[in-house]
């Protein structure tokens, strides 16, 4: 059965990357209607950092989560290297939960 | 000149995938580690970082099968899945028109993989952007799953390193140039807002699909 659960969420979640995948490939997509995709994809991945900043489940993540992740966004939103902005808001995070901040 | 230009961008792509490399193997390990200590099978972690290959849904899944409910298993990860629909829309063009390509790539598209290649606006380079870190996640959620199923406990809590905070930083990283564009930026806002606010009260997967009513804000009422 666990076998089983395993392979159909696999194989479902490998149908929803196919198909739009594939998708895209079979229409004609005007300018304006590939602008709206990237949109699209832009708005679900300003909601995925924001819920995995902000919330742990259905409760609030806590401080030291969210200030790790404003600190990497600031640096981000000056352009520095990726690398810099990872580490800086893993670092945050970190020392402020080794300081007793939750 | 041109092949100059090409290694340095290759250097600061391939600096950036070891960065995210790192942090995928620290959560892999966690999760292989959380895998075994609920008591599944050593074989379950590994089938699904090779089959199913999508972070979120598989720690919401070991939870559930471990709860001896595979059914919610299934349904749980495949809502929490769904988004890599509209990402295949958005960026299912970067793999090119060969059928081979696009059947094998389509399998390493995630988060990551979607905000990488958003960020690439060069249409000959978003093709390396997404099979180069589709291939480095693949093996660093895998070598790091090994990890975690190896060392078990050992591996401690990802948390206490602060990459709970990493990934949201590396998402907002990456999304940050279409964020310049004031549109995108007020759809995308809008969006995120959306999703924290619904966080509490729907099941997970579906407050992230949600942030599509961020489009919304591009209906302008007609004026008169």
């Amino acid at each position: 059965m666990v076998i089983a659960a395993i392979v159909a969420l696999g194989v479902g979640t490998y149908g929803m990357r196919l198909g739009g995948v594939l998708l895209r490939g079979r229409l004609e997509l005007s300018d304006a209607l590939q602008r709206l995709l990237a949109m699209a994809a832009a708005a679900l991945l300003a909601a995925l950092a924001g819920t995995a900043a902000l919330m742990a489940g259905t409760d609030f993540a806590g401080v030291a989560r969210p200030a790790g992740v404003l600190v990497g966004g600031v640096l981000a939103g000056r352009k520095a290297p990726f690398v810099v902005v990872v580490l800086a808001a893993a670092a945050t995070a970190a020392l402020l939960r080794l300081a007793g901040v939750p | 000149m041109r092949t100059l230009q090409r290694t340095v961008e290759d250097r600061a792509l391939l600096r950036d995938a070891a960065t995210i490399a790192a942090a995928m193997i620290a959560v892999g390990a966690s999760f292989g580690a959380i895998a075994i200590a609920y008591g599944l099978p050593t074989w379950v972690p590994f089938l699904m970082s090779t089959v199913v290959f999508a972070g979120g849904s598989q720690f919401l899944a070991v939870g559930l099968l471990a709860a001896g409910n595979p059914l919610a298993a299934v349904f749980a990860g495949l809502l929490l899945n769904a988004r890599h629909l509209p990402f295949g829309l958005a960026v299912g063009d970067a793999l090119g028109p060969r059928l081979r390509t696009r059947v094998i790539g389509s399998h390493v598209l995630t988060d990551e993989v979607a905000a990488f290649t958003l960020a690439e606006t060069d249409p000959v380079r978003r093709r390396r952007v997404y099979l180069i870190i589709g291939a480095t996640l693949f093996t660093s959620w895998n070598i790091g799953t090994a990890l975690g199923v190896l060392l078990g406990g050992a591996t401690g809590d990802p948390n206490a390193l602060g990459l709970d905070a990493a990934f949201p930083a590396a998402l907002l990283a990456l999304i940050m140039p279409s964020l310049r564009d004031r549109t995108t930026r007020v759809v995308a806002l809008t969006g995120a807002a959306v999703a924290v606010l619904l966080t509490p009260v729907l099941p997970a997967g579906l407050p992230v699909l949600c942030a599509l009513v961020g489009l919304l804000t591009l209906v302008r009422p007609r004026s008169w």
